[in-house]
């Protein structure tokens, strides 16, 4: 009879104390994350030149398009140079997030080949801490490299007819992409030793805007780019920034943007894992 | 008094191979706690890979391990929360400053901002950087920087540090403090030590043990002068006041070598005491006077040669 509420009691301890340590190590996770994230963007506030450098290639893109090639180039989506501003500006955001990517594998392989790496791994801190501050440390370089390109795109004539709820649609889905594409250059970065080689494996991120929507539309390509630049994951997201930022609903390329934002952040977070453990 | 504590490191039949290259090849070792263990030998005799091993960077093929009473493989985060390792390079964050370098760490240790801000002043000023505290490590020297990385290592006060080649490429002042440096460490606080170096007088210096390795194999291991005793080469040299007693000291003590012109006599030392007392007995029945007697016992460079003997590329 006096069994049971001893068993009772016992298992709710030994369920508090499990509770307790998973708590605790939560806790220490987001703790030590937000560290390695102060280190990251006291890195960003004292050498601005990495972020400059990738911030300036999409602005200097989108000059080049709208003043060197946006008379033709909007003569042939049916327009003229300030329709292809409002065609061109969501290909040269996510060619942005591309080009920070290649910033962040670089400081990602920087970390890694220097001594800092290895004192950290031999302290009791939350292990994925040290990766964790570099995605989140990009993301806030993303938002600034974003930001900017846009700021340049309404100078030169970009009108957006989004509501607040489109906005809040954009907000989101370059939130989730920027993500996904910092986990994959966080895992590239460690895939050689090599600073040099580790920072230009993202490099070929920045072609795929082009091998996609972002500078003129699919159907003018031959039959097999068309197919690639249709089914490559930077055309969804595309598509849904120009349908958004258009004020257009953007339905199912919105949920094909999050398939494939998801399917890349997961995928390159368990293999940056696997390499920063190996 | 302290001989019940268990050590701060034990190994036994620790192996590692890197393919089908062998870097360990069944170390065994025992450091007791509050010394410094000097792990002594050439480039690419297996230090490094000895030290990962211990501070849990990498696991061992086999081996039973045990640091700070923790294995290594299995509760790295218990052995962790044990140990301050200073690597062989210089593991600074030099965008950052020495003073953002140490807070860093006190964050990591989770110290809290107050005792974590006293903390790093205090290590500051022990290792002589409050000048720079506020400059970036990039712009530090070579000295500075060692005296940063260890300083970042004590934030969290380890009972045990590791210090893999901690002066390598130090100049011979920055050397000398860093020597100093470890000495009050162990004097002060209490520590173990584990250091690894290729410096012969550096481990006889600092060490209360060495064990050389080379090729991956413990070749000796002991107190510096127990290991200096392990190679033949000593003697005594005495020198006399004047020709009359270095002639009948000559004649009645055996020498193997001698110096005429400056009176001196070289005798073999085996390394015992009793050699010594010998030939003072032997001295004073005589009536000789002596002007200087020393002891040259091999230094550790003739056994570093002796037993590392590598094969010739």
């Amino acid at each position: 009879m006096t069994t049971t509420p001893t068993t009772t009691t016992t298992t709710t301890a030994t369920t508090t104390t499990v509770t307790a340590t998973v708590t605790a190590t939560a806790m220490r996770a987001i703790t030590d994350s937000a560290t390695m994230t102060r280190r990251q963007l006291k890195h960003l506030w004292r050498y601005p030149t990495l972020i400059l450098t990738y911030t300036g290639v999409p602005v200097v893109f989108l000059l080049l398009f709208v003043y060197v090639f946006g008379g033709t180039m909007g003569a042939g989506i049916g327009g003229d140079r300030a329709t292809y501003v409002g065609y061109l500006t969501p290909g040269i955001i996510v060619t942005a997030i591309a080009g920070a990517a290649q910033g962040t594998a670089i400081s990602v392989a920087i970390d890694m080949t220097e001594g800092i790496i290895a004192r950290f791994k031999t302290m009791a801190i939350a292990r994925v801490s040290v990766l964790t501050g570099h995605v989140l440390g990009a993301l806030v370089q993303n938002f600034i490299a974003i930001t900017t390109v846009t700021l340049v795109a309404v100078l030169i004539g970009f009108r957006s007819a989004a509501s607040a709820l489109d906005w809040l649609g954009v907000i989101g889905l370059l939130a989730m992409f920027t993500f996904a594409i910092t986990w994959l250059s966080v895992a590239l970065a460690m895939v050689t030793k090599n600073v040099a080689t580790a920072s230009n494996l993202p490099m070929p991120l920045m072609v795929l805007p082009f091998l996609g929507s972002g500078f003129v539309p699919p159907e003018s390509m031959p039959a097999p780019l068309r197919w690639f630049a249709e089914h490559q994951p930077f055309t969804p997201v595309i598509e849904t920034l120009r349908e958004l930022l258009a004020g257009r609903p953007a339905g199912t390329t919105f949920l094909a943007a999050a398939a494939w934002s998801a399917v890349i952040a997961l995928g390159s977070y368990l293999w940056a894992r696997k390499l920063y453990n190996r | 008094m302290h001989t019940s504590r268990p050590p701060a490191i034990s190994v036994t039949g620790l192996r590692k191979s890197y393919g089908t290259h062998p870097v360990l090849s069944g170390i065994d070792l025992t450091i007791p706690q509050g010394t410094i263990f000097s792990l002594l030998g050439p480039n690419g005799a297996g230090k490094t890979t000895t030290v990962q091993i211990l501070s849990t960077l990498i696991k061992p093929d086999a081996g039973d391990i045990r640091v700070a009473g923790h294995d290594p493989a299995k509760e790295p985060d218990h052995v962790r929360a044990a140990i301050g390792v200073t690597g062989q390079f210089s593991a600074i964050d030099t965008f950052l400053t020495g003073e953002e370098n140490l807070r860093l760490m006190a964050d990591l240790l989770h110290l809290g901002r107050t005792p974590g801000r006293r903390r790093a002043h205090e290590l500051l000023e022990r290792f002589d950087l409050t000048d720079a505290a506020h400059q970036p490590a990039a712009t530090y020297s070579g000295g500075m920087r060692r005296r940063l990385d260890l300083a970042m290592t004590l934030v969290g006060t380890p009972r045990l540090i590791f210090l893999d080649e901690p002066t390598t490429g130090l100049d011979p002042r920055s050397r000398r403090t860093m020597w100093q440096i470890v000495k009050d460490l162990v004097r002060q606080n209490g520590v173990t030590i584990f250091l690894t170096t290729q410096y012969l007088e550096e481990a006889d210096q600092l060490a209360d043990h060495i064990a050389l390795l080379s090729q991956g194999r413990l070749v000796a291991h002991g107190t510096p002068d127990e290991l200096k005793r392990l190679v033949p080469g000593g003697h005594i040299a005495v020198r006399f006041t004047d020709e009359n007693a270095y002639r009948r000291a000559l004649h009645h003590l055996g020498a193997t070598t001698h110096d005429d012109a400056t009176l001196t006599a070289h005798l073999p030392h085996t390394g015992g005491v009793k050699t010594l007392k010998n030939l003072l007995d032997r001295l004073d029945t005589h009536a000789i006077d002596v002007a200087e007697l020393t002891v040259h016992t091999p230094d550790l460079d003739d056994v570093f040669l002796t037993l590392t003997k590598e094969p010739a590329p």
